[in-house]
């Protein structure tokens, strides 16, 4: 997280870099706001992106494409059965295979608070229903993080969870994996990071059959997705900053992010992301490519785990347990937030 | 007794042959330890109480301000740290009394002539010899509704252990339980076999019935001991960390030293976070001291 590493003095400033290098003209512009820029839309630097990474879904193509599926599907819903063109038809495939008798369930979320998990989660539903966390400038947050859009979204994330499998209560990475080895789940939020665990053979049984797709949009068409990944800096206390800016040079050229990505590499590179090879070399790179440049973050601020720590105790118990109206939840939020960001003066 | 302690050096050994006394030996031997003490567990504990007073961040090079008592008022203000503590309580009451129930049991159950009963023994300690993080790994597996082994010998379907926000507090202590009750056991065992023989000899000659036998014999002369299992898992209760933390993220599982872990080292409060450790390390001092307490009452007797 930029922000408290840029607010302890740790890191070298690379707005200079940023522009000499035209930084913001080879990365997905998205990558460079959050992974670079603190504090947020001020135009300084910190670092430069560096491995992309975002929340993206798998799902269970043989289930998808079998033909009485899809016909049940359609005779129900009354349209096709694919991939997910928007949340409402998330919610309806989730719905759909959610058969509890078959031991087979609908959909595998993010649902840990020990860190920032669910909050990555949260956030898909959030960002694609054209909610905020808050204002990053001000650091308004009341009508915001609680606002109607923030309050349906809440509440598809909390429909979402009467989808999944028995005991989806502490689940993050591993566990949505297992969703779909374990024959588990129709459709499961992961990060880019550990989709190719699910195209490799030898850790899934399912990988000839497993797809992907990218976050899709809300109700008002909004797509978003949440970011993970990181950026690379260059420490203040470096002896060798010389060095650090000769090899940051090499590696944002295109040759080199190209060659990094065909190494496995998920790269911010836009050209390399655009190019018809990036995007056929695996079976999820097409979906990385239409999330990363349709990322958010959550806070870049130095108190962001605090926030996180709210976050988790407002939204845990109304998901998994439950608890609360979604407009409960988030009003209780948006206060606890508030003083927080009164208790280190961002707000008056 | 008392010149046992300090042996005499043997004037002909080599230590004595390069002039050191007993003296010198001694310190040889303490003084390291002592230093070791105050460096790693004397000093950081007092730095700590001076940090509990201000709002230092170990993440940050802003110098920390003193801001008095704010720290320890809003802590015991907060719901939420109570809470946590109303968890943690629940959490040593139910792991504790249910080890002592088992552990005690256990050791009753081989307090006999049994054969293999040394075999036997040395396993049922096996669990408390394995890493927390481990057991915690390896029964949130067990406990799993969809795979786990613990539904499907027990057929209870997809009953859900963890994710349900009532049950997973006890998930949690009969895991410790399945843990820490052999701890129990071996010092119960240990206990019950220092009981004189004659007593319930004596006992029998009496006619006293089995229930008088375990309560005006067994348990008096166990108890001290056991007060002394019981102080030990009682602390280890109070500061449960591992278990709680890999099993499961209910907020009705986030015992104090979650809370704790996640402001210090996720939030990186750290002025915050050392009042937090100094109002448990208080608290469990005070348990703590009530249960001395008894115990040198029981011994008296």
């Amino acid at each position: 997280m930029a922000g408290r590493g840029v607010g302890s003095g740790h890191y070298v400033d690379l707005t200079k870099f940023v522009q000499d290098n035209k930084v913001l003209d080879t990365m997905a512009p998205a990558t460079v706001q959050f992974y670079s820029e603190y504090p947020g839309k001020s135009g300084k630097y910190w670092s430069i992106p560096a491995e992309g990474d975002a929340v993206g879904w798998s799902y269970r193509k043989d289930w998808f494409e079998d033909p009485k599926e899809m016909e049940a599907f359609k005779a129900k819903y009354g349209y096709d059965l694919a991939p997910p063109k928007d949340w409402k038809a998330l919610r309806d495939i989730a719905e759909f295979f959610h058969r509890p008798d078959e031991k087979r369930y609908g959909i595998a979320i993010y649902t840990d608070n020990s860190y920032d998990a669910m909050a990555m989660g949260f956030e898909n539903a959030l960002f694609s229903f054209g909610g905020e966390l808050g204002d990053p400038v001000t650091y308004q947050v009341e009508g915001i993080i609680n606002s109607d859009k923030a309050i349906a979204a809440l509440d598809a994330y909390k429909e979402l969870y009467k989808f999944t499998p028995p005991g989806w209560a502490k689940t993050f990475f591993v566990e949505n994996n297992q969703a779909i080895t374990e024959n588990l789940a129709a459709m499961s939020m992961n990060y880019f990071a550990f989709f190719p665990a699910l195209i490799n053979e030898a850790t899934n049984p399912n990988a000839k059959n497993t797809g992907f797709f990218a976050n899709p949009p809300g109700p008002g068409g909004d797509q978003f997705a949440a970011l993970g990944g990181q950026g690379i800096s260059i420490v203040s206390y470096s002896e060798n900053q010389e060095e650090a800016f000769k090899f940051l040079q090499w590696f944002i050229k295109d040759e080199t992010q190209k060659k990094w990505a065909e190494l496995g590499g998920y790269t911010c590179n836009k050209a390399v992301l655009e190019s018809a090879e990036f995007q056929n070399a695996t079976p999820y790179n097409k979906a990385f490519y239409d999330t990363m440049f349709k990322v958010k973050d959550f806070w870049a601020v130095p108190e962001y785990a605090e926030l996180l720590t709210a976050l988790n105790q407002r939204v845990y118990p109304a998901v998994v347990g439950g608890e609360g109206t979604s407009k409960e939840t988030l009003d209780a939020l948006a206060a606890d937030w508030t003083a927080t960001f009164k208790k280190y003066g961002r707000l008056k | 007794m008392v010149t046992a302690v300090v042996t005499r050096l043997d004037p002909a050994s080599r230590a004595a042959s390069r002039g050191m006394s007993d003296l010198s030996i001694r310190n040889l031997f303490i003084i390291p330890t002592i230093l070791f003490l105050i460096v790693f567990n004397v000093f950081p504990l007092i730095y700590s109480l001076g940090y509990s007073f201000t709002d230092f961040r170990a993440s940050t090079n802003a110098p920390a301000n003193f801001v008095g008592l704010q720290n320890y008022r809003e802590l015991l203000n907060d719901p939420f740290i109570w809470n946590n503590f109303a968890i943690t309580a629940q959490y040593v009451i139910v792991s504790v009394v249910g080890q002592v129930l088992v552990g005690f049991g256990t050791a009753m159950l081989l307090n006999r002539d049994i054969p293999l009963k040394g075999l036997l023994t040395t396993l049922l300690l096996l669990p408390m010899m394995l890493s927390m993080a481990v057991v915690g790994l390896f029964w949130k597996l067990l406990y799993d509704p969809s795979f786990g082994i613990i539904n499907y010998a027990l057929g209870l379907g997809t009953f859900e252990w963890l994710a349900n926000p009532k049950m997973a507090l006890y998930a949690v202590a009969l895991t410790d339980i399945w843990m820490w009750s052999p701890f129990v056991m071996l010092l119960s065992l240990a206990g019950l076999s220092a009981v004189p023989k004659h007593l319930y000899e004596a006992a029998a000659i009496d006619r006293a019935g089995p229930f008088y036998t375990f309560f005006r014999i067994t348990l008096p002369l166990v108890a001290p001991i056991l007060m002394i299992a019981i102080i030990f898992r009682t602390m280890e209760a109070f500061k449960t960390f591992d278990l709680a933390y890999v099993l499961t993220s209910q907020p009705t599982t986030e015992v104090i030293s979650i809370r704790l872990y996640k402001m210090a080292f996720q939030e990186w409060q750290t002025g915050r976070s050392c009042a937090l450790a100094y109002i448990v390390l208080i608290m469990v001092l005070a348990i703590t001291n009530i249960y001395v307490k008894y115990l040198n009452k029981v011994k008296e007797r």
